[in-house]
Formats: C-alpha cells, sequence, structure tokens
C-alpha cells in the first residue's frame, strides 16, 4: 500500500512536509450508490487507507463491528461513516454526511448521500457543491434504476466528471466479462442522456481492491485506480477561472466615508486593479480600484476567492448587484424557464409567492404550473399539475423584478437558486435556470407622470385595500356592502370585488382546486393593488383560505394600505346559516374542495380588524370597520 | 499571507487555488452571508485554537472595518488563566466588543467540574448559551465546531437552526445547495452558523501557522504542574484544583490538543514547544482530538444528545 501519510518525512523533515501539504488543491466529490452497494464501506476504506482513522477511533470500530457490524468478526467500514444514532439503528443513511480525508497531492470532501428512492433531495444537495461524482454499481446486479437515477441527477446537477465504481468485483471472481458487460449497459443508457465522459474502475471497496492501490486480482485492468484518479482530475473552481469575471456583492464594506468597498466571493473569471467593470441590473461602469485584503493589497482575484474591490467611481452598488466585466456582462430578466426539484413535504402551489434566492439577490418568485415532470426512473416525460417532495420538473418562473443571472450550464453561482416559503421560511425547493423567455430589460415601464399619489389626492383620499376573508356565510359581503355605502354616503370612491363580479368574469376559467384557490387569490390581489394605483378604496370578499396568499396580496401593497378584515364565524354557525345551501350540498358531497368541509381555512393570526358576529351585528361591525379606517385615516394636503 | 504564497508568483496565471485558499474564501462567505441576513449576530468565542482562526478570518473577511458584530464568551470560571489573558487581547486587536456571560444560577449553586460532573457542562455551558442568546437577542451565532470532529457533525448544516426553546431537529434542517444559505427564520428562532464545517484538524493547524495566528500558549508543551487521574493527566492550573489525598502536582512538559475547563481537559505529554513540532506531534499521534475531553466517554452517541438539548 501506498503510505498516504508519509510518517518519514514528517518524522525527519516537518517544514518540508508542510510546505509540500500548503500547497494541496481540494476537489469534492460525492458518492451515490444504493444501501447494498457498499458506499459507506467504500468512504470507510478510503478513510482507512490515507490513514484518517485514529486508534481509539479504531478501537470503537472494532468493538461496534462486533456489536452490530454487518461483516462478522471483520471490520465493518461502514460503520465508520453512519453518524446519526437514529441511522444506526436502522441501518442505512438518511442525509447527507461529509467525510474528509488528504493525499499528498489533495484534500478530498465527500458528501455521502443515500441511495433510496425517497431522498432524490439529499443527492441533489450533495451534488450540488460536488466536483466528480462516484456511481457505485453492484457488479453482481449491473446497471439498475437507481443507477440511471444517481447518473442523471449527477448529470442534471452539471457534475463534470462521473466515476462508474463497479464495486463487489470479488463476488464476481473478479470477472472482466462481467465488468466489460457492465460499462457497455452503462455507456448506451449514459449516452442516451447526454452524458459524454466517464470513467469506469472494477473495485472491491470491501478487500481494497484498485480504491487506492491497483488490485493483484485483476491484472487486465490498466486505468487508473480510484484515488489515483481523484487525485488528477481538474475542480471547477479552477475550470471557472477562464469565463468572464463575475462577483455577486455580498456585502458593502463602509467603515467611514473615504472607503466604500464591495465584498464577495468571485463567481467566475480573473479580475486586476484598472480592470473595466459593469455594475448589474443597473448597466453603470466603472474600473476596479484595488483588491483590498487584510494583509495588503492583491494584483488579481480569481474565480472561487472571497474578495473586497473598491472601484474608481461613485457608483450605486449594493447587496444583490453583480460586478462583471464591462465587455461581457451577464443579463436581466424576470421570467425563466428552470427545471426544480421540490424538497418540501408540503407540494409546490402554481401562483404562489415564494422567495427565490439566486446568488445575493433575494426576490419574490411566482412558479407556473409545470409543463411536465420527469420521472427520475425512467427520465420519461409526463404532464403534471405540481411537484411533490422529490419531485423534478420543468416550468416557468416570474420574479417581481429583474434579477441578474446566467443559464445554470454556464454558471452554478448565477444559475442555481432556491426557493424559500415565506411562511414558514423552509427551502422548500432548488432549481437550475435555463434561459429567460424575454429581457427584461427590454421593458421600460411607462414614465407615469399621473403618479399613484396624483390619483389619491385628486379623490381626496388615501388608498385601501380592505380584505375581508372567512368561512363561506360568515358574513363577509353583507359587511362590505354596508361598509361601501358608508363610505359612498363620506364621499370617498371605492370599489368592491366580490365573488359576483369576478367569478364570472376574469377568473371564469378557474376552479376550487387548492391552485386554482391561489391563482385565484393572485388575479384579484393584482386587480386590487391596480386599483389603489388608481387611487380607490378597494373592499375585497373572498373566503381565501390560505394564510400564504393574503400575504402575497399584502406583499404587493405599501405598508399599512392593506387592510385584513378577519370576518370571524364558527363553522356551526356558518353552516347552521347555511345562506345559500351551500353546506348541505358540500355535506351531501356535491361540491368538492369546500372551504370547512373538504378544505381547510387557515384564519389570520394578526389582522388588524377581527369582528366576532356572534356578538355583533353587520350594522355594528360596518361601523366599527369605517371608524377603524378613518382613525388611522391621513387626509392628502 | 496565503493571497502571496501563490499571487506573487506569476501573475499573468496564477496558480490554481490551494485547498486552504478555498476554505479561507469559503468561510469568509459564509460570514459575510450572516452579517449581511441576520438582524442580529454573534460570535461565540472559546478562546481555543479554532475560535482563534474563526475570529482571524472574520477580520479578513470584513477588513478594512472590524467584523460587524460582538464576541460572546459563555464562561464556566473554570478555564485555563492564560485563556482568559488571550481572550481580552484578541478583542482587542480585532477592535471588537467582547461579552462575557456566567450562568448566574450555576454561579449561585457553586456549579464547579470536582463535584457536579455533568451538571458542571450543562448549567456553564449549555443553558449559559441559552441565557445569553436570549439576554441580548442574537438571531445568528458563530461557532466554531468542525465536521470532522465527531461523527454526528458530519451531517450538521453549515447553518443550523434552533427552535425558539433552542433545541436542535436532526429530522428538520434545510438543505444547503451551492453556495447558498437560506437565513430567514420566524421570531424567537436562531441559527447556529459554523464557518469552519469544512476545516480539518490539520488544516486548522496550517493554517494557523501561514498566517501567523496568535494562539494561547497551552498549546505547545512546557514544563507545568500537573496530576495524573483517571487516566488523564490534568494541569494544576490554580488554588481551586482539589488535590485527592496522597495527590502531589508534578512538574511535566505538556501541552494541550483542545482547551477547555482546566479540571476536565486532558494535557500530553510533549516537547513540542513550536507550531512546526506541534503539528509533527499531531500528525504522528494515533489518538482522535476530541478523546482529551471527558464529554465524549459516555457512549458513542454523546455530542448528538448534546447538541439536541443545546449544547453547542
Amino acid at each position: 500500500m501506498t503510505a498516504y501519510r508519509p510518517d518519514a518525512l514528517i518524522a525527519s523533515d516537518i517544514s518540508a512536509y508542510l510546505d509540500l501539504h500548503q500547497h494541496k488543491s481540494l476537489l469534492r466529490f460525492l458518492t451515490c450508490g444504493s444501501v447494498d452497494d457498499g458506499k459507506s464501506t467504500l468512504i470507510g476504506r478510503l478513510l482507512y487507507d490515507s490513514k484518517q482513522i485514529f486508534e481509539d477511533q479504531l478501537a470503537a470500530l472494532e468493538n461496534d463491528s462486533k456489536r452490530v457490524g454487518t461483516q462478522g468478526q471483520a471490520i465493518d467500514f461502514a460503520l465508520l461513516v453512519d453518524g446519526l444514532a437514529a441511522e444506526r439503528e436502522q441501518g442505512i443513511t438518511i442525509d447527507v454526511a461529509y467525510r474528509f480525508f488528504a493525499t499528498e497531492k489533495r484534500k478530498f470532501i465527500v458528501a455521502d448521500t443515500p441511495g433510496h428512492e425517497q431522498y432524490t433531495r439529499n443527492m441533489v444537495t450533495g451534488a450540488s457543491t460536488a466536483d466528480l461524482a462516484v456511481i457505485l454499481i453492484d457488479a453482481r446486479k449491473g446497471v439498475l434504476t437507481q443507477t440511471k437515477r444517481h447518473s442523471y441527477l449527477a448529470h442534471l446537477l452539471g457534475i463534470r466528471h462521473l466515476v462508474l465504481a463497479v464495486n463487489k468485483m470479488d463476488l464476481v471472481e473478479y470477472d472482466q466479462a462481467v465488468f466489460d458487460r457492465i460499462v457497455a449497459d452503462y455507456a448506451a443508457f449514459a449516452g442516451s442522456i447526454g452524458i459524454r465522459d466517464f470513467t469506469a474502475i472494477p473495485i472491491s471497496g470491501f478487500r481494497g481492491d484498485n480504491v487506492t492501490t491497483r488490485s493483484d486480482a485483476m491484472p487486465w485492468f490498466t486505468g487508473p485506480v480510484l484515488l489515483d484518479h481523484l487525485e488528477i482530475v481538474d475542480v471547477d473552481a479552477d475550470a471557472d477561472r477562464v469565463k468572464p469575471f463575475r462577483m455577486p456583492v455580498q456585502w458593502v464594506n463602509r467603515p467611514n466615508l473615504d472607503f466604500r468597498g464591495f465584498a464577495g466571493l468571485v463567481a467566475s473569471g480573473t479580475v486586476r486593479p484598472g480592470d473595466p467593470v459593469r455594475i448589474l441590473p443597473s448597466g453603470r461602469t466603472s474600473s476596479v480600484a484595488r483588491i483590498v485584503s487584510m494583509g495588503g493589497d492583491l494584483d488579481v482575484a480569481v474565480a472561487g476567492q472571497s474578495v473586497t474591490l473598491t472601484l474608481a467611481d461613485e457608483v450605486d452598488c449594493s447587496r444583490g448587484d453583480v460586478i462583471a466585466a464591462a465587455d461581457a456582462p451577464p443579463q436581466a430578466a424576470d421570467q425563466f424557464k428552470a427545471t426544480l426539484v421540490w424538497m418540501d413535504p408540503a407540494e409546490l402551489l402554481p401562483g404562489r409567492a415564494y422567495w427565490l434566492k439566486l446568488g445575493t439577490q433575494t426576490v419574490s418568485a411566482v412558479v407556473r404550473a409545470p409543463e411536465y415532470a420527469i420521472d427520475v426512473n425512467t427520465m420519461a416525460r409526463s404532464a403534471a399539475k405540481t411537484l411533490a417532495l422529490n419531485d423534478i420538473g420543468v416550468a416557468e418562473i416570474a420574479t417581481d423584478r429583474p434579477i441578474v443571472f446566467e443559464p445554470y450550464a454556464e454558471s452554478h453561482d448565477l444559475g442555481g437558486f432556491i426557493l424559500i416559503d415565506k411562511l414558514t421560511n423552509a427551502t422548500v425547493g432548488a432549481g437550475m435556470l435555463e434561459f429567460s423567455l424575454r429581457r427584461a430589460q427590454n421593458v421600460h415601464w411607462q414614465a407615469i407622470e399621473i403618479t399613484r399619489e396624483a390619483h389619491a389626492q385628486q379623490k381626496g383620499q388615501q388608498p385601501r385595500l380592505l380584505w375581508f376573508t372567512g368561512l363561506s356565510g360568515s358574513g363577509k359581503s353583507t359587511i362590505a356592502n354596508l361598509v361601501e355605502k358608508k363610505l359612498y354616503a363620506l364621499g370617498k370612491h371605492s370599489f368592491l370585488l366580490d365573488g359576483d363580479n369576478v367569478r364570472h368574469g376574469l377568473n371564469r376559467d378557474l376552479g376550487f382546486t387548492d391552485q386554482d384557490r391561489v391563482e385565484n387569490i393572485r388575479r384579484i390581489g393584482e386587480v386590487a393593488k391596480l386599483m389603489t394605483d388608481a387611487g380607490l378604496i378597494v373592499l375585497t370578499a373572498f373566503i381565501s383560505p390560505f394564510r400564504a396568499e393574503r400575504a402575497m396580496v399584502r406583499s404587493l401593497l405599501a405598508e399599512g394600505e392593506f387592510f385584513e378584515i378577519f370576518v370571524d364565524t364558527p363553522l356551526e354557525e356558518a353552516e347552521r346559516r347555511d345562506v345559500k345551501g351551500l353546506y348541505k350540498k358540500a355535506r351531501a358531497g356535491e361540491i368538492a374542495n369546500f372551504t370547512g368541509i373538504s378544505s381547510p381555512y387557515e384564519p389570520p393570526l394578526a389582522p388588524e380588524i377581527r369582528i366576532d358576529t356572534s356578538r355583533t351585528s353587520p350594522e355594528e361591525a360596518a361601523e366599527q370597520i369605517v371608524e377603524a379606517i378613518m382613525g388611522v385615516w391621513s387626509p392628502v394636503l | 499571507m496565503l493571497q502571496t504564497s501563490t499571487m506573487d508568483t506569476a501573475p499573468a496565471s496564477p496558480a490554481p487555488l490551494t485547498h486552504l485558499q478555498r476554505l479561507e474564501a469559503e468561510s469568509i462567505h459564509i460570514l459575510r452571508e450572516v452579517a449581511a441576513e441576520a438582524e442580529r449576530p454573534v460570535m461565540l468565542y472559546s478562546i481555543g485554537k479554532d475560535s482563534a482562526v474563526m475570529l482571524h478570518l472574520a477580520r479578513k473577511a470584513f477588513h478594512p472595518a472590524p467584523p460587524p458584530f460582538p464576541l460572546l464568551h459563555v464562561d464556566t470560571t473554570w478555564k485555563f488563566k492564560a485563556m482568559y489573558e488571550m481572550r481580552e487581547r484578541s478583542a482587542r486587536a480585532a477592535g471588537m466588543e467582547l461579552l462575557v456571560h456566567q450562568n448566574p444560577d450555576a454561579k449561585a449553586r457553586g456549579i464547579n467540574p470536582f463535584d457536579h460532573g455533568g451538571l458542571h457542562t450543562d448549567l456553564w455551558k449549555t443553558e449559559g448559551l441559552k441565557q445569553a442568546l436570549d439576554r441580548y437577542g442574537f438571531d445568528a451565532a458563530f461557532g466554531g465546531a468542525r465536521r470532522d470532529e465527531e461523527k454526528s457533525r458530519a451531517k450538521e448544516r453549515i447553518f443550523s437552526f434552533r427552535t425558539a426553546s433552542h433545541r436542535w431537529d436532526p429530522k428538520n434542517q434545510r438543505p444547503e445547495l451551492w453556495r447558498m444559505y437560506n437565513a430567514r427564520k420566524a421570531k424567537g428562532e436562531s441559527i447556529r452558523v459554523f464557518p469552519l464545517s469544512n476545516w480539518t484538524e490539520l488544516d486548522i493547524w496550517q493554517y494557523i501557522l501561514a498566517e501567523g495566528i496568535e494562539i494561547v500558549p497551552l498549546y505547545f508543551a512546557a514544563p507545568r504542574p500537573t496530576v495524573e487521574r483517571d487516566g488523564m493527566l490534568l494541569m494544576v492550573d490554580d488554588e481551586r484544583f482539589r488535590l485527592r489525598p496522597g495527590e502531589v502536582p508534578v512538574e511535566r512538559s505538556i501541552r494541550f490538543r483542545t482547551l477547555g475547563c482546566y479540571p476536565l481537559t486532558g494535557a500530553v505529554e510533549s516537547t513540542a514547544d513550536t507550531l512546526e513540532t506541534v503539528i509533527q506531534e499531531m500528525l504522528l499521534t494515533t489518538t482522535s482530538e476530541r478523546q482529551g475531553r471527558a464529554i465524549d466517554h459516555d457512549q458513542a452517541a454523546s455530542m448528538e444528545k448534546k447538541k439536541q438539548e443545546g449544547y453547542f
């Protein structure tokens, strides 16, 4: 075995050793395989053979191997890497774990991800930072569905180097024919999904064949052993260096009036003082004055480094902007086609607004209904209305303002994004931008001289959106009508949007599924917003059962203009009244997705106004609402 | 300096980034993300070598400004004297505010490592940390933990979410893709952020050497008064050390691989008194770093349990 920690040099000349190791590069790779492919064993073997395991750990390992190991009295390397207690009991790994080892040439970070079906999410996570993927195949089983799944996901995430590790060769008598057949099968499949190149290596993780040392049992194999291959492939950061310069601005460093630095990690390219740059999305140009660092200014910085730049001119530039090569800037757009991986137990709701984070930009974004979903086992496309946990699909995305981007294939930093639920704050999805549907920079808003303030001033009022929400039959429309009459009497300009004037026209095409409800509210919100731009006081009376949509509408409006009015009538009471006979029909199963019966209602947590209809008459309620609004009324003068 | 080692050679085509340069860039990126997105970040400063590296990275990340957050030391009153000296010096050098929190309850009850065993860590450190975070309303706390330290940490996220009651739920952590971290949270929730997640013990030492970072002298061998107890070599750092019958402090040449409360931290006999020789010993040694800490010996999954309870 090669000595990966050259103890002799450490002992004889530590300075020489340290100097050698000071200049190691770093490779991040991912291992994928199922529970039985011997993935953990392989990683354990790499750690063991590169002497990353200390005696106390080894003693614990030997102990554990005898107690819970699956290899009899032999050392079970898998136990080295199976981390959390719950997982150990189940005997499987269920999350992404990161391991570290080093050789003389490189330091390695291994993302260990589970192979079984329900954890696509974990593999995608591990793959997003990997330069290389090791796809494990059990030599006895050959290319399986999961092999295809892993390869597809690795390819989808843009991993440039694939290694096909045909494992457990010891169990097929180290037979070259078995290996050759598997490689041929795999090559046929890989070509079909666009994988151009891969490296196949026959190994035995358990016995150590061709992992760190060349196997005597397979003289027919003349390619590199696994570790040698891992030591020589090029890493992404170095490949990104030849692309045009881009640096997403993370932080504006402003310790005093004389210094304004823009801090960020160089996503691609190279930068030197004097280089002309363009700030996106504004398009302003300047040039780099200094590359500031604590140890003195730098002459050059490259992809992968965190730096602080100062510019020659006083240009506007803040977090979320991208500083780029002046002659080759990236685009900005607000509508995209993207591949999405859904990562949350709650499925995608097309039309709902999520936070989209890309680089250092965070914007509100709406995902339209997917064009299709992709079966990760067969790569077949199928129609889909939504995406559930671990689903992958292609959809259009619209952001509320243009973002600076590049296609994922060109830049992982400016093409990869995550989606965040606005209420739970969970990371619900990840995506890869393919291309923009149109260039947002070509769309110029008309410079409107009659501003919304002018509209409001003309009417002598401040725009408001009074958003009534509550169960069917709670009394929303009744109260809203009374409020509007009172406003009219006060000489205010208003308009009431309700089911009667919206469902028959604007939203005629929508039904009552969750997705349609979301879209219904989105449209109403947008229309209401335009009406407030026109200076109106808008009243809406819709069940609007979901908090997220109400929050989305709230976010459309200026601070203080949105009034959420919760018409609080208990379900039993609304059902007892049953003004339109709908509850009876719903109970009889004649109406699907009826709020309160077969579809949830999420009551507001902090409405501006709450009307308890068991204690307040509609007339009193209307009085209260008008008073509340007038109370916070600041007349426009 | 790191940059100059590669940058000076050939400005026309700089050498590929080394593993230390990439680790440094990643950590700085993480520090800046948190500064940009959290409302009230703080850096937990434990005075050890990992904290020293983390603090150094923070200074580099925000240079020429001082890091835009304070340092917080959750003190147990039982650290080595040399650590307290280093603490003041480091904060001053960085131009940062230093907050020290000592759990008043543990203080009132006289909790100490001699009488109270595991309760000592629980009250001073775990409870003390929660108290301090609540008291100042910090919503993001940097910690110097590394994934290579212990098996359950291998799966820890870089941004680790804690409920309003500071609990860690291993089943409910956010996926981390690319260099994208989701730092959004509800009121009361907080994040622990580990900028050194991907560093190994050797990386830390190499970086200290490359950057000339000052560390507590206890990491270097020197003659110090010691007693041998329960298989550990303990240093008699002050008069509070309770000698058992028959124990007489003996001067030995020792150093420490990790630093904590002095009565709980085992030393190793050594003559390594320079960074190079310390690293040499580390590379030739045959036991892992955490072995010197009493906390891990209970059971293999003990760290995971402690983490769920809110220990860092």
